[in-house]
């Protein structure tokens, strides 16, 4: 028998409505309780005094490039900088080469996973085969060789009856159907948010209404199949409102929010700098407003880093001929606790229910809670600590983030994994 | 003001847009130019000021007025100049175009001039080399030395700028000539009108200090100038009009639509013109249009930016 206790940090954990300062006894892995006591006079003790004390982080849909682009990030590299950035569980993109769109690709996901022995990781089958948006993929044996999720990743299914399938299919798989909300034919050849910025550089604009309207579609199609969609990285003010009415209704959408998303504007891509460039752009403070509100009245459901790792050769080009997305997973808590609770927009609770117990949810996983019996993933973090971002010390592969050299506040200590220390905290500088 | 004041004043190393100039830089490479002009109808055309400096012209876009243009003008000022041309984007031909940059930084240029389709490619490399900078044109977003060649041009023929109306015609949504050219005028004090199909007129840009109108009929009484922009068929994706007979019937300058400007109003083209589309020949060499000025003053107005970029690189040089 092996027992960890990590002592007199402030324990949150919203799955079971707790936030309040105590010892967290894990036994073999698992969590017993709070404050509960040892039986064992050997155990590791952690002490935790002015920390966080919270289940560990999930991600939906990070890139980690293998296989086919080992050149960006590795699933060894991308799950390591998981673990700097306090994620514990991610569930991976399938955009790879080849595709994750059948049961061998999965397995493989798994594998590397296993091998890599850093956080948990998932695989996220494809929609469609190749992602092409045409024909499902084998989504049943998808499922049963471990994809946690569907998705086409970046690619929006533009194919009205194929969605609706999916969405069907997926649900009788016990899956849920992630979805880029835009309409291609609105954002093609786009590199930001198309307002007065764009026309003033001149880049051709990517319209908030290319995302109003196929959110507006995949709810109606939500309603009609029953099925379940969550809508990945949500940028616009219309969507939210949109989000917010269906939910009332009874829909089965959820919706998640690129931290990112919430810091900088559409103002940034003023300086030309290609790690601006995202997907869905960067918008008007109007818009983040509106994320910012739906994040804290429960409307968006889940934080992801939306990891996007591009090798320098990649991103060091031309702004419009640039890939679009930039790594997230070792800045993402630091800037969402910096501007969500720091900025007293939303508490400690709202904040671990965002970045890791919906997201849990939403994937059916046993992750994202410190109830009895769950498996000991665990993130401590101060919340106070100022550091400043490295890039050049990120874990990650890939180096391409807008916030090299900026001092935030909120720091990822210690994180575990099924009750084990992976030492995270040598990487962030 | 003399030439040594003005050169001493301006501070800029690289010359990437008119939105970061102020109304008195911008006098400044006019009063320049003016001089160079005065000069050379003096008979001095060649001057020694940048003798035993390289130019280095980068165009990755097809380009030839522009690039024969800032040829003739570093020769015109004693300096030797590198010529490289690449079509079509960097990445068709193996190399980026950050290491074709840096391979021509490595020939010793003090000055590169660079035309990219691609916005903010002159930025990219302001940041990246240790040369002064020149845009000569970057996709959709700013040409400076084709609106400042505009903005000398009216100011030759019909004096300061202030109060005046100008109207820029045509495909404003992909043109880097419309877009300096209303940083331009708009510091000077004059009063812009855009004027072109919904299409290509961003409804936003009204944020840049300018007029929208759809009829070119219905301001043509009201204008002392009209800047006739390039259909950019080659920028659009897909048709935003249905023809082009519908676009020279709408916005195309002919004899009728000329006769009803005032009678000193000027009319500007930058060119290549397609004759029949934005403009009828009979326009185009009629008393309105000063087409050819433009080229000419082209010629020292960008000379005065190679220049004044040169003094502003030798202060700095002296003050470090």
């Amino acid at each position: 028998m092996s027992e960890l206790v990590i002592r007199g940090g402030r324990v949150v954990d919203p799955a079971n409505g707790v936030d309040r300062v105590g010892d967290l006894l894990v036994r073999d892995g698992v969590v017993v309780g709070v404050d509960v006591a040892t039986q064992s006079p050997n155990a590791q003790i952690v002490e935790a005094g002015g920390r966080i004390v919270c289940p560990g982080f999930v991600d939906v849909g990070s890139a980690f490039r293998e296989p086919g682009f080992e050149e960006d990030e590795t699933i060894a590299t991308g799950t390591a900088a998981a673990l700097a950035g306090g994620f514990t569980t991610v569930a991976v993109s399938p955009e790879t080469s080849p595709v994750v769109d059948n049961g061998a690709s999965a397995e493989f996901v798994l594998l590397q996973g296993e091998r890599a022995g850093n956080c948990r990781v998932h695989p996220i089958g494809a929609v469609t085969k190749g992602i092409a948006g045409e024909e499902l993929a084998e989504l049943a044996q998808l499922a049963d060789r471990g994809a946690v999720a569907f998705s086409d990743g970046k690619r929006p299914i533009a194919n009205a009856e194929v969605f609706r399938r999916a969405l069907e299919y997926a649900d009788m798989c016990g899956r849920p159907v992630l979805h880029h909300p835009q309409v291609p034919e609105l954002v093609a050849g786009g590199v930001m948010h198309e307002g007065v910025h764009s026309t003033l550089i001149g880049l051709r604009g990517m319209p908030a209404a290319a995302e109003d309207v196929m959110v507006g579609r995949d709810v109606a199609l939500a309603e009609l199949t029953g099925g379940r969609v969550h809508l990945t990285c949500v940028s616009t003010k219309n969507a939210v409102e949109q989000i917010r009415r269906a939910k009332a209704a009874g829909v089965r959408v959820t919706a998640g929010v690129a931290v990112h998303q919430l810091v900088l504007f559409d103002d940034s891509l003023q300086s030309f700098d290609v790690n601006c460039k995202v997907d869905p752009p960067l918008r008007t403070r109007e818009h983040v407003e509106a994320l910012v509100e739906g994040l804290a009245d429960g409307t968006l459901d889940v934080l992801c880093s939306d990891h996007r790792p591009h090798a320098s050769e990649k991103k060091d080009i031309e702004l419009d001929l640039a890939p679009f997305g930039i790594v997230g997973l070792e800045t993402a808590f630091a800037l969402a606790s910096q501007t969500l609770v720091t900025g007293g927009r939303v508490d400690w609770p709202t904040l671990v229910r965002l970045l890791s117990t919906n997201p849990a949810k939403l994937l059916g996983l046993p992750a994202g809670t410190l109830s009895p019996g769950a498996p000991a993933d665990v993130t401590i973090v101060d919340p106070n600590a100022e550091w400043t971002i490295d890039a050049s010390a990120f874990r990650s592969s890939s180096h391409n983030t807008p916030f090299d050299g900026w001092t935030v506040t909120g720091r990822v200590e210690r994180v575990f994994v099924g009750g084990k220390s992976k030492d995270a905290a040598t990487s962030n500088g | 003001m003399d030439g040594d004041s003005r050169a001493s004043n301006w501070k800029h190393r690289h010359l990437l847009g008119l939105e970061s100039l102020s109304a008195e830089d911008i006098v400044a490479v006019l009063d320049q130019a003016a001089e160079f002009k005065r000069l050379a109808e003096q008979g001095e055309r060649k001057l020694t000021a940048l003798a035993g400096q390289t130019v280095a012209n980068l165009f990755f876009e097809p380009s030839t007025r522009t690039r024969t243009s800032f040829s003739l003008a570093a020769k015109r000022l004693s300096a030797d100049t590198i010529e490289f041309s690449a079509s079509g984007s960097s990445l068709s031909k193996g190399e980026t175009y950050l290491d074709t940059a840096r391979t021509i930084e490595a020939l010793g240029p003090s000055m590169v001039v660079v035309r990219h389709s691609s916005p903010g490619a002159p930025h990219m490399l302001s940041r990246q080399l240790d040369v002064g900078v020149l845009n000569a044109g970057d996709g959709t977003h700013e040409h400076p030395t084709q609106a400042l060649l505009d903005l000398f041009t009216i100011r030759e023929h019909r004096g300061d700028l202030a109060g005046k109306t100008v109207a820029l015609v045509g495909d404003i949504r992909h043109s880097r000539v419309a877009r300096s050219n209303i940083w331009g005028l708009r510091k000077l004090g004059a009063r812009v009108i855009v004027c072109g199909p919904a299409t290509l007129v961003p409804r936003n840009i009204t944020e840049m200090g300018v007029e929208i109108s759809y009829s070119l009929d219905r301001v043509l009484g009201e204008v002392d100038c009209v800047n006739l922009l390039r259909v950019q068929f080659e920028r659009q994706r897909g048709a935003f009009f249905p023809s082009i007979a519908e676009y020279a019937h709408l916005f195309g300058m002919n004899g009728d639509r000329q006769r009803r400007m005032k009678d000193d109003a000027l009319i500007l083209a930058p060119g290549p013109i397609n004759r029949g589309v934005e403009l009828t020949p009979e326009v185009a060499d009629g008393s309105k249009s000063v087409i050819l000025d433009q080229v000419t003053n082209g010629l020292v107005i960008r000379m005065a930016c190679l220049y004044l970029l040169d003094r502003a690189a030798a202060n700095a040089e002296a003050n470090a």
